[in-house]
């Protein structure tokens, strides 16, 4: 429970969402883009770890959560890079800068930026819009470089055009020092002259050492070949990071949707290491 | 102690409206359930069982969250006012109070549901002994005393044409002391022999002595790989009736619904039962009738004990072995388990 900044001595409950303005919207890819969300009065809507996610919400229409795709490093705004698939997703495309959407949260845990994975070389694995996600961590572990070992980042998406992020690839990851970024496109493609190749292959291909931990984010059926990968390749359950995506309404483990075993995604996640998830009824 | 004759109890109901809401079991439609007292209501308090549970008078079946305006791009928000009035529910029993401890537990934990606790802070609770026990109930099971409602602020017990009234607590004192001028002294001498009768007819009803061998916190991996669950499930329709007429069931959904003032953000109970309660655009972590039953009993059998010190989430009220279609209940659940042996496995 907080209070109220808006009318002090009133309770606001965790379910009542704080007023955000879109300030900005990219267009990443034909069905992505990335809004920069602020408070009212123009200052970050609140402060976040890497990994935790937010319900954002179009009033009338419908309420989803979303992982915080900026940096908690980034001091100014938050950013959201949303993938159009369903009613809100589509209502949220057809939004302008100015218009004003709710956010609350943030919910969940984080990756453990702070404790585990400080001073690991870093693996970032990533599919798709999956990088939304990673996107915070990189930027968090970039703009504090000094706490991390090597840093290599595996990008793919279906074709060119879907790579989300990659100004900020080529120009800031690309260019970091003691960063290797490999980028995978699924199809050959005109104008295309990277890798070519589905992530897990090209993950055999590359054969990272093990003196890594890996973090995993993107669509189910490429995390399932990447973890069989990294499993061949060595690597241990402990060294594995992973994200779950579940139905979620409260965000604060009560609604019920996102229940697995004894843990709720929307409060115990969504960030699992690998034997966490190897622990929960094979139901996610 | 103390007690007033039944005859006399609209006037004691009369007294407390008077300054209080008043929530007690009433007769609507040939159905009994919880609503609010006024003169015009049939009182039902002789029907043990109200068809769906006291639950709505702290986790309302629908319960506006906030109000949103939209004002060219800009919104207006404003958060539902906070319960702040003493409210009464007279006529609670064992289970359904224990059912309010279930969901204490969920919507009490940080971070507090205000919503919730605001109805808790104001909700006076006079509980009532279960005169007579029915076949359904298995409360017992779950070591809760269906003659002796304790967890309440006022207990009371109807023994013959009178309502006996015991003050549990400072509220409970607090009632007692606002309706003393309908009460009369009482010794406790016929509560007794009642709480007596009542414990007999609970040890010789037929589910009294189910076992909850193997279930619990523990019992993850081994239950939820039972093949038991692949048969049992068939005759489920996904009706969902069971979770509305549970006491423990604290599932939501949260919607918008868009009024000519405006959208107003509510929340509503939903059903683990149905196929859209995990469906995403992204897809669906539970496609199956079997996976979705299963979740169900394993959510109050096992991972709400792991989760709560043990405690179940089932208070053996039995309103799902009266209502469920299928007779696909809780209780045989258990049963099917204990056949099977997995419950030792």
């Amino acid at each position: 429970m907080s209070e109220c900044t808006c009318n002090p001595g009133y309770t606001k409950d965790t379910l009542v969402p704080q007023i955000g303005v879109i300030t900005d919207i990219r267009e990443e890819t034909p069905d992505v883009k990335t809004f920069r969300v602020n408070a009212l009065d123009g200052g970050k809507l609140f402060e976040h770890m890497p990994g935790q996610c937010a319900m954002v919400c179009v009033p009338g229409v419908s309420e989803g959560m979303f992982s915080i795709t900026s940096s908690p490093t980034n001091k100014e705004y938050q950013e959201f890079s949303i993938k159009r698939c369903g009613v809100l997703t589509e209502k949220l495309h057809s939004l302008e800068v100015g218009d004003q959407i709710t956010v609350r949260g943030p919910y969940g845990n984080n990756f453990p930026v702070e404790t585990e994975l400080k001073g690991k070389n870093l693996l970032f694995i990533a599919g798709g819009i999956g990088l939304a996600p990673l996107r915070s961590v990189i930027n968090y572990v970039l703009d504090n470089r000094e706490n991390y070992g090597t840093v290599d980042i595996l990008y793919g998406s279906r074709s060119a055009d879907d790579l989300v992020q990659l100004k900020e690839i080529q120009e800031v990851w690309m260019k970091a020092p003691n960063v290797n970024v490999y980028l995978t496109i699924d199809r050959e493609q005109e104008g295309w002259d990277g890798h070519v190749g589905f992530v897990p292959t090209y993950l055999k291909e590359i054969g990272f050492d093990t003196d890594k931990t890996a973090l995993v984010c993107g669509p189910p059926i490429m995390i399932k070949f990447v973890l069989q990968g990294l499993k061949e390749m060595g690597y241990t359950d402990e060294q594995i990071y992973t994200t779950l995506e579940l139905r979620m309404k409260c965000g604060i483990g009560k609604c019920g949707r996102c229940n697995i075993g004894t843990k709720f995604v929307c409060k115990d996640g969504p960030v699992f290491r690998y034997d966490q998830i190897e622990e929960l009824p094979d139901e996610y | 102690m103390y007690k007033i004759a039944k005859e006399n109890l609209s006037a004691l109901f009369q007294k407390i409206a008077g300054d209080k809401e008043l929530y007690l079991p009433v007769k609507n439609g040939g159905q009994t359930n919880y609503a609010a007292w006024d003169e015009t209501v049939e009182v039902d308090i002789d029907t043990l069982k109200t068809v769906k549970s006291a639950k709505d008078a702290f986790f309302p079946q629908f319960e506006t969250l906030y109000n949103v305006k939209r004002e060219g791009k800009k919104l207006d928000l404003q958060q539902e006012a906070l319960k702040d009035k003493d409210f009464v529910i007279f006529g609670m029993k064992a289970c359904d109070i224990q059912g309010v401890k279930v969901l204490d537990n969920v919507f009490l934990s940080e971070p507090v549901d205000t919503y919730y606790a605001a109805r808790r802070a104001h909700g006076i609770i006079v509980a009532m002994a279960c005169h007579e026990p029915e076949e359904s109930c298995f409360c017992k099971v779950f070591g809760l005393d269906a003659a002796d409602p304790s967890a309440a602020d006022v207990a009371t017990w109807m023994v013959d044409g009178e309502l006996y009234w015991k003050a549990l607590t400072e509220k409970g004192e607090a009632l007692t002391a606002s309706v003393k001028d309908l009460l009369t002294d009482a010794d406790e001498a016929k509560v007794e022999a009642e709480k007596a009768q009542i414990r007999a007819i609970v040890e010789k009803l037929p589910y009294s002595n189910l076992s909850l061998e193997g279930w619990g916190g523990d019992a993850t991996d081994v239950k939820f790989k039972s093949p038991v669950w692949e048969t049992l499930y068939k005759g489920c329709l996904a009706c969902g009736t069971c979770t509305f007429v549970c006491p423990t069931c604290q599932c939501y959904d949260i919607k918008d619904y868009t009024t000519k003032d405006g959208i107003q953000r509510y929340r509503c109970w939903d059903s683990c039962m149905y196929s859209d309660f995990t469906l995403m655009a992204g897809g669906n972590n539970r496609t199956s009738q079997l996976q979705r039953y299963r979740q169900r009993f394993m959510h109050k059998l096992v991972y709400y004990p792991a989760n709560n010190n043990g405690m179940y989430a089932c208070v053996g009220c039995g309103r799902c072995v009266e209502k469920c279609p299928s007779s696909l209940n809780i209780v045989k659940v258990i049963k099917a388990f204990e056949n099977e042996g997995g419950s030792k496995a």
